[in-house]
């Protein structure tokens, strides 16, 4: 049955419709590589028997001819996800034993299209890292090893890490992921697989835990374009419980892969190649261009003169908003409670005992920058320079469609490596986080393997509400790119 | 007079600034469809977004809005056409978010004006500085269990207004007319009930004292959360006595919080708000900024209700009131239309005395309210007509109110089936005073001579012998000829 | 901005996290170093730049005024430690009930 587990999604609704094989099947092979691959640590929880249960029922909708557009297809949850039922964890110590009354409008939006859920995906702490390795349910293992030193454990990026290590595995034909400022490109980028953040807005935000509402924003990881298109077209629309959800149609993503894209003008920001930058990650973008070149794009290099200033920026909002987000875990209404003689003496021991410790940084940053007398010199600062930055963005669009740039500035590093100093692990979100400050789709698909036999990803970063021209381009690069590879042993 | 406190070291003002919080009379929760009603079970009206569980996300209340808008402009104030919505951050029990969401920078009213109107018959404008929307807490019960407080979140995301004065008042009696007015304004508008008892209304009182003369604003103390006029009276009083005696003896006032024990009449430090306030305000990122729709904007203006003021002036110029009346009968929109049914072509200062007279007693007797009053405007309307034509005098008038309160029923029908007519037969009259007279000759002797108090006692019984029918004024001309003539 | 120990004390106590003593020293040098970090933005000139509250490019929607959620104590109060929930029989729905917190004395 691995064979199954190997197929696109795109392959496997074909094929499920023709009646090659069931819903459960498909669920079965892929229950059974979950159970199989517990050593990447990529679950926090495994629902195989929910999993069986919701393909049965599949079966039978697509017997009476109630297919949906993702039926009997299985799917990992990143954990930030409320699930109605299952506990829902946010890799925090202080969600212990929460089980949501409610389901998420993406998930629900998810199984309204006929999709089935194998569990709940690991990650880092309230979505707050880039390598997976702040989760209090322990680091996820990148199934990716280096030629050179197969032995040593990598990560697979985050916070979306779970996610995008399940997919490269093939436990589950796609996940949702969550961005916030690069949670689902950068560790998409080391796994070499497909992740895209859509515009903000796109999807709703209702019941997906909240780390910095005004950046967060969901989307999916798969192993194609054209699934991730499938994917977002189920998950995307308007939904009126989440007041920054757009009122806008969702169009049929996937019709958008003509792969024609002659005429597209495509900007090459020079900021995005500081001196560092690897020199494989800086050749792989130049391919980039070269294949788009070939397609009858036009590359023209553009300026996006406020990048520099996007990190410092993003390291005052999100951990502002992030400090007023979890205030709400307080061991009162749910999770973990640690008794105190006094109502602050519960408060204190109750959030020392259940964050972690960049969840806590991030709390005490936030808590700062907002506190009475640096509100001005750093909150208020930080808004103003966010605006120059989405400014940057608007300008380039005038005169281009499309912009790329390199995902991350490496392939995927040890665990444990890079993790002594908060600011250089940051690092890594630095394409990043400019496209989520400005609210835009961007989206990551493999481009090629680094010397050391590992995944680099390219960004592609479009119009807001223009995902369309994104997977067109994406399209048309996956097929120059034609990344085959897969992690040894998978 | 100006309202002064006298000290050791000589007088001093009370400079105060009220909050008043005002629950906006709708269905369902500022961000929330949970239902708003008073007295349910606990929790029973909350949502998961009421409960600030994980995921949850705002959406506002259009209703809410719009009531805000009308308040605004029912107190003549500024409304910004942009606004934003803030969160306030801070820890406490009956606060699921850990962020109460209120408005900061940018509140949906601005400056606007309330006048209050003093009982010497002059006026004060008081500023209003804002007037902003935000979510209400739920409730901590402290007394349900020895060692625990209990948790309910009814109240949590119910929608109120802040309604922020300016320094302006200078007297425990100013602040009670300031509340009594924003009260009565508010439900003319219908935007908020009232009710100081459901906690529908509640005032926070920010006092600070000056030596008289003096325009400096001295340090404040804010009372939290003072559910009456006359506990909010006694408070600023207390309070203002505290910071007199404290400065007098060489101290200094701390800014803080308190609370209103009204029991002991005293107001005391608040420990739970010991912690230094910062409350990291900043607009909140599930919500965007508001922005209203000018024609909204004017839809509202344009329906509008004749408030208080307006009202008065009218009822003192087409009625011919006194302020004093007309200040009354407008207290409350109801009053002053059961008092417009009743005086309406007929005798305006008539149908006055009777509806704050009689009618307001009888209402406070039997305990029934003007919108379901025990005699209707259209009975009493007719009752004055009855009086002015001279078919009833005063004292029968009184008699037949009193058997319409009974029955129900209306004056014509009553007169007719008592046959409580007025007599204004002088014939009958004269026969009557005849026989008074016949049989005290003694006292009409005392009047001759002088006694004129004696008068009224014949005027007595003669009403008596006439079972008061006797038409009053025919009655005292008809005696005083007999008697002197 | 350089914090010392004292000031990450007072930004716990806000937060409401309790941080050990000696933990105090570390977290206010990695603290400080962050500050550091992101205080290069003060060197961009925002005079006269709008801050940006949201990327959304659409006004604030409403909700008509009516009852559509609540009346599940069940649901409230299912995750909750401690929580007190009242009802008839052990299989009954929750009539109401209570989270519980240590007694706040006023």
């Amino acid at each position: 049955m691995t064979e199954l587990a190997n197929l696109t999604i795109a392959e496997a609704c074909d094929r499920l419709a023709k009646g090659e094989f069931t819903a459960v099947e498909l669920t079965r092979a892929h229950v059974a590589r979950m159970e199989s691959l517990r050593g990447l640590n990529a679950f926090i929880t495994e629902t195989p028997d929910r999993a069986l249960d919701e393909a049965k029922a599949s079966d039978a909708r697509r017997a009476k001819g109630e297919a949906g557009s993702l039926e009997g297809i299985p799917l990992g949850i990143k954990d930030l996800f409320c699930t109605e039922g299952v506990p829902t964890t946010a890799a925090s110590h202080i969600l212990d034993g929460f089980r949501p009354p409610y389901e998420s409008t993406v998930t629900a939006n998810l199984k309204k299209a006929g999709a089935i859920g194998l569990g709940k995906l690991n990650l880092d702490e309230f979505a707050m890292g880039s390598a997976n390795i702040t989760s209090y349910y322990g680091p996820v293992e990148n199934p990716w090893k280096r030629r050179s030193d197969p032995a040593t454990k990598l990560v697979p990026g985050g916070s979306s890490g779970g996610s995008a290590a399940a997919v490269a595995a093939r436990m589950v034909m796609g996940a949702t992921g969550t961005d916030t400022g690069g949670s689902i490109r950068q560790p998409a980028s080391f796994c070499g697989i497909v992740g895209i953040k859509p515009t903000y807005g796109r999807c709703s935000r209702w019941g997906i835990i909240a780390f910095a509402s005004s950046l967060d924003q969901a989307g999916p990881m798969a192993r194609t374009v054209k699934d991730c298109a499938l994917m977002l077209g189920a998950m995307a629309g308007h939904d009126p419980k989440d007041s920054t959800s757009a009122p806008m149609p969702v169009q049929d993503f996937a019709k958008a892969l003509s792969g024609d894209i002659r005429g597209l003008k495509v900007g090459i920001p020079k900021e995005y190649r500081p001196a560092g930058l690897a020199e494989e990650v800086a050749a792989i973008w130049d391919k980039g261009v070269e294949w788009l070149k070939a397609a009858g794009a036009q590359p023209v290099e553009i300026s996006l003169p406020y990048t520099k200033y996007a990190l410092p920026t993003y390291y005052i909002v999100a951990p502002a908003e992030c400090s007023s987000n979890l205030a709400r875990y307080d061991g009162v209404r749910f999770g973990l409670r640690v008794e105190g003689k006094t109502l602050d003496e519960m408060y204190k021991k109750t959030r020392a005992a259940g964050f972690g410790t960049e969840v806590r940084r991030r709390i005490l940053i936030g808590t700062y920058v907002l506190s009475a007398g640096y509100y001005d010199a750093y909150y208020a600062k930080a808004q103003k320079v966010r605006r120059l930055i989405a400014d940057d963005f608007n300008r380039a669009f005038e005169t281009v469609d499309v912009i790329l740039t390199p995902t991350a500035p490496t392939p995927a590093f040890a665990i444990g490596e890079k993790s002594d100093d908060p600011v250089t692990m940051w690092l890594n979100d630095v394409f990043t986080i400019p496209t989520s400050l400005a609210g835009l789709p961007g989206l990551s698909l493999p481009a090629g393997l680094s010397s050391d036999g590992l995944p680099l990803g390219l960004q592609l970063i479009g119009r807001p509400f223009d995902e369309e021209t994104v997977f067109r381009v994406a399209g048309v690069m996956e097929d120059a790119a034609g990344f085959t590879a897969r992690p040894e042993g998978i | 007079m100006a309202y002064t406190l006298q000290g050791e070291t000589g007088d001093w003002e009370v400079v105060i600034g009220l909050e008043v919080h005002a629950q906006v009379t709708s269905s369902a929760k500022l961000f929330s469809g949970a239902a708003t009603e008073f007295g349910a079970d606990p929790n029973t009206q909350v949502s998961f977004v009421d409960a600030g569980m994980p995921g949850m996300l705002p959406v506002i209340n259009r209703y809410c809005v719009e009531q805000a808008v009308r308040t605004g402009l029912g107190l003549a104030a500024q409304i910004n056409m942009t606004s934003v919505f803030a969160r306030k951050n801070y820890f406490y029990a009956d606060l699921p978010q850990g962020y109460q969401i209120s408005q900061y920078e940018l509140p949906i009213v601005g400056n606007g004006t309330l006048i209050i109107d003093m009982p010497d018959g002059t006026s004060k404008h008081i500023g209003i500085e804002r007037l902003h929307l935000e979510q209400d807490a739920g409730k901590s019960l402290h007394d349900q269990h020895p060692s625990k407080s209990y948790i309910d979140l009814n109240r949590s995301g119910v929608a109120l207004m802040e309604i922020v004065s300016k320094p302006d008042l200078r007297s425990p009696e100013e602040a009670g007319l300031y509340i009594a007015k924003l009260r009565s304004i508010l439900r003319y508008l219908g935007t908020c009930d009232g009710n100081m008892q459901e906690g529908s209304l509640r005032c926070d009182a920010n006092v600070s004292v000056r030596p008289k003369g003096s325009t400096e604003l001295r340090t404040r103390c804010e009372i939290k959360n003072v559910n009456s006029i006359r506990f909010v009276q006694q408070a600023i009083e207390y309070e203002a006595r505290r910071h007199i005696e404290v400065y007098e003896q060489g101290g200094t006032i701390d800014q803080e919080t308190r609370l209103f024990d009204s029991g002991k009449g005293v107001t005391r430090s608040m420990r739970s708000k010991e912690h230094a306030h910062d409350y990291r305000y900043f607009p909140d990122p599930d919500l965007l900024p508001l922005v209203l729709d000018p024609a909204m904007v004017e839809t509202i203006k344009a329906g509008l209700p004749e408030l208080p003021d307006a009202k008065k002036e009218r009822f003192i110029r087409d009625y011919g009131l006194s302020a004093y009346d007309a200040g009354v009968l407008v207290a409350e929109r109801a009053s002053a239309d059961f008092f417009e049914s009743v005086a309406k072509g007929r005798d305006s200062k008539l149908a006055a005395n009777w509806v704050m007279g009689d009618f307001f007693g009888a209402l406070n007797a039997t305990g029934r309210t003007i919108e379901d009053p025990p005699v209707t405007a259209a009975n009493l309307g007719m009752l004055v007509d009855l009086i002015k034509d001279g078919t009833l005098s005063g004292r029968l008038a009184k008699d037949v109110f009193a058997l319409m309160l009974e029955t129900g029923k209306d004056p014509a029908t009553l007169i007719e089936e008592k046959g409580l007519k007025q007599v204004t037969d002088t014939g009958a009259i004269e026969a009557a005073i005849d026989a008074v007279m016949a049989a005290n000759p003694d006292k009409v002797a005392e009047i001759k001579a002088g006694k004129d108090k004696l008068m009224g006692w014949f005027v007595g019984q003669v009403m008596k012998a006439t079972q008061g029918k006797a038409n009053p004024a025919m009655l005292n001309e008809l005696l005083a000829k007999k008697i002197k003539g | 901005m350089s914090l010392d120990k004292s000031a990450v004390r007072s930004i716990a106590e806000l937060a409401r996290i309790e941080v050990p003593e000696e933990e105090l020293d570390h977290l206010a040098g990695e603290l400080s170093n962050i500050l550091t970090f992101v205080e290069q933005l003060a060197e961009v000139n925002t005079d006269g730049v709008p801050p940006m509250t949201s990327v959304a490019a659409m006004a604030l929607p409403m909700r008509e005024d009516r009852v559509t959620d609540g009346g599940y104590p069940d649901g409230i109060l299912a995750n909750a430690p401690g929580a007190v929930v009242l009802r008839d029989s052990p299989q009954a729905p929750a009539q109401g009930g209570f989270f519980t917190v240590p007694k706040v004395v006023e």
